[in-house]
């Protein structure tokens, strides 16, 4: 499979990176290098192969703690790395109108 | 007195024990060395005033014979590990003033045993790269140089700081990340003994996600039994990560000089290459014979999916990064870029922020995690990925350990493939596979090419079996006899 610039910029909108039209190209042609490689997972027949989607579990399996509250109240702390806060919340731009 | 930045972690630990010098003193030298080695651009944070505070703490437990089991020792840390009110990085202009509010598991067991925090090492932006050149901070340079040559090397990546400073001198280990060989390449490129463990031996809570279920952090040391020794202090069970193992931690350094006599060592003929370098063949050769020489019988072995784990991580990776990655929206933390309209407070900000490989990776990873790929691309990596894992499960039946090269050359020059992606992500197609089964893997320093460059084994094994591994490891250790480096030329550039 290959992308065409479209494809790119729609990547990049899902991704949430504005890309300027040079950026465009030249992602456009590092994107189907990888994806063109990596298409040669095709030859590989997984017709009754179930997916991993953990290396976890040589034995083991995960663990659920108690559903209590155990860790919290830190919201100095939380906000100390904010770009913009105000009374504890953190500031976006106006989302609703 | 001689300078104590010669000592490795044991020593380090054994003379603080005797008392014949003092933490004090111990940290003066190791913050001298690692002011003087500015140049190679090994820390992005030097903490010489917390080291020194904590180095009267531990002369006062000395005192008193309190003395805790890392007492004094001074480290380096990946700038991937969050530590509490020292800033973070993960060398990207994203984080570029990130002050984490809290510290990360594995750096917290450290200090809580007595370890000293010397600085924060560089390392590729997020963990992305094979060169430490990625970072927000300019590229470290590896400590060795090409016999006659002064021309500049990488320290391979990602945890291009942590190795290039264990090789260099400053701190006498260090903690790495590994998501797919960035603590074994850079270890392998630098002379030093890199071990990335079990998944789930160590906690992952405070390290700054990168793909979450890759992952894990591990010791870099100029030897294998300071390696044995810094893992056995920084793993524990956590209950704040869910894949972090309750099994009991052994003793890993009385593994180090057991016998390897009987047990068998695999030989997987897919790591064969074309093209492979004559000196990495003989140094594999080598390493067969020390193996064989201590008892240990060697087995031709096969993993037929090997050639498809490159691929199949960097489907995985990315998707995995890519979500990860959409935590840093310039809203809680991290570089933020002003606008009215939220849409554009994001791409503005993610597209100032990251880096171009960061920038590929997420975009790679978004594209097989859309709508009408995910099969096609995500879940067939994870089908592949069980067949990968299926491979050594079975290669384990016959075998305790398996003996590959580390990587398929040394250290490469600065700039060399900076603008050839694929090239790159070459580097990993002995490490990689590892981490896609889970499994453990160290790599040792154990030869040098022809033009004096040290080149590394890697010794993959069992699941939570690091313990063979160091045994096995320190066999190859004393077999080949690795001189570590001796010319500091760096100093000299002042």
């Amino acid at each position: 499979m290959s992308v065409n610039e479209d494809n790119v910029k729609k990547i990049a909108r899902l991704s949430k990176i504005s890309l300027n039209d040079s950026e465009v190209k030249k992602y456009l042609t590092d994107l189907n290098q990888i994806i063109g490689w990596v298409d040669q997972l095709k030859e590989v027949d997984t017709e009754k192969v179930s997916p991993t989607f953990s290396s976890f579990g040589a034995g083991e399996g995960i663990k659920q703690r108690d559903d209590i509250v155990s860790d919290g109240g830190y919201r100095k702390e939380i906000i100390s790395n904010a770009p913009k806060s105000e009374e504890g919340f953190f500031l976006v731009p106006k989302v609703i109108d | 007195m001689a300078n104590l930045t010669n000592l490795c972690l044991h020593e380090a630990r054994d003379g603080l024990i005797k008392k014949s010098f003092s933490t004090r003193d111990l940290i003066i030298d190791h913050i001298d060395a690692m002011e003087s080695s500015r140049n190679l651009n090994a820390f992005i944070t030097e903490t010489p005033e917390l080291a020194l505070k904590s180095a009267d703490l531990s002369d006062k437990n000395f005192a008193n014979q309190n003395n805790r089991p890392l007492e004094g020792i001074p480290l380096g840390i990946k700038d991937m590990f969050c530590t509490k009110d020292v800033l973070t990085t993960a060398s990207s202009k994203m984080l570029s003033s990130f002050i984490p509010p809290y510290e990360s598991t594995v750096t917290d067991n450290l200090w809580k045993k007595g370890a000293i925090l010397l600085g924060k090492l560089n390392n590729d932006e997020f963990a992305m790269g094979s060169s430490n050149e990625t970072s927000f901070f300019g590229p470290v340079i590896n400590p060795w140089k090409k016999n006659d040559s002064t021309e500049s090397l990488v320290p391979g990546g990602s945890s291009g700081g942590s190795a290039a400073s264990v090789a260099a001198g400053v701190g006498v280990g260090s903690l790495g990340t590994d998501t797919g060989g960035s603590i074994r390449q850079p270890a392998a490129f630098t002379g030093t003994v890199g071990l990335k463990p079990t998944y789930g031996r160590c906690s992952r809570w405070g390290i700054i996600a990168f793909a979450s279920s890759l992952d894990q952090a591990g010791p870099i040391t100029r030897n294998v039994k300071d390696n044995a020794i810094l893992l056995k202090n920084m793993c524990s069970h956590d209950s704040k990560d869910t894949t972090s193992s309750s099994k009991e931690i052994p003793d890993f350094e009385s593994s180090v000089g057991k016998s390897i006599k009987g047990l068998k060592v695999g030989i997987p003929s897919e790591f064969i290459q074309d093209g492979m370098s004559e000196d990495i063949i003989e140094m594999w050769t080598k390493g067969k014979e020390w193996l064989k020489a201590a008892g240990a019988e060697i087995i031709d072995i096969s993993l037929p999916n090997t050639k498809y784990a490159l691929p199949c991580y960097y489907i995985i990776a990315p998707a995995e990064a890519s979500s990860n990655l959409s935590r840093y929206d310039g809203v809680r933390f991290g570089h933020s870029v002003n606008s009215n309209d939220i849409n554009e407070m994001y791409e503005k900000t993610r597209s100032e922020g990251f880096g171009d490989e960061v920038k590929r990776r997420i975009m790679i990873g978004t594209y097989v995690l859309s709508s009408g790929y995910y099969d096609a691309y995500y879940l067939k990596a994870q089908k592949v990925r069980s067949l990968i894992s299926l491979d050594y499960s079975q290669a384990f039946n016959k075998v305790d350990v398996l003996l590959t090269p580390s990587t398929p050359n040394s250290a490469f020059n600065l700039n060399e493939k900076c603008d050839d992606p694929l090239s790159m992500y070459l580097n990993d197609v002995f490490t990689v596979p590892v981490n896609l089964a889970g499994l453990p893997a160290i790599s040792i320093p154990s030869s040098k090419d022809k033009n004096g460059l040290p080149l590394g084994l890697q010794l993959i094994g069992k699941p939570f079996d690091e313990e063979t591994l160091y045994s096995f490891a320190n066999v190859i250790e004393e077999s080949s006899n690795f001189k570590s480096l001796d010319n500091k030329w760096w100093l000299k550039d002042e």
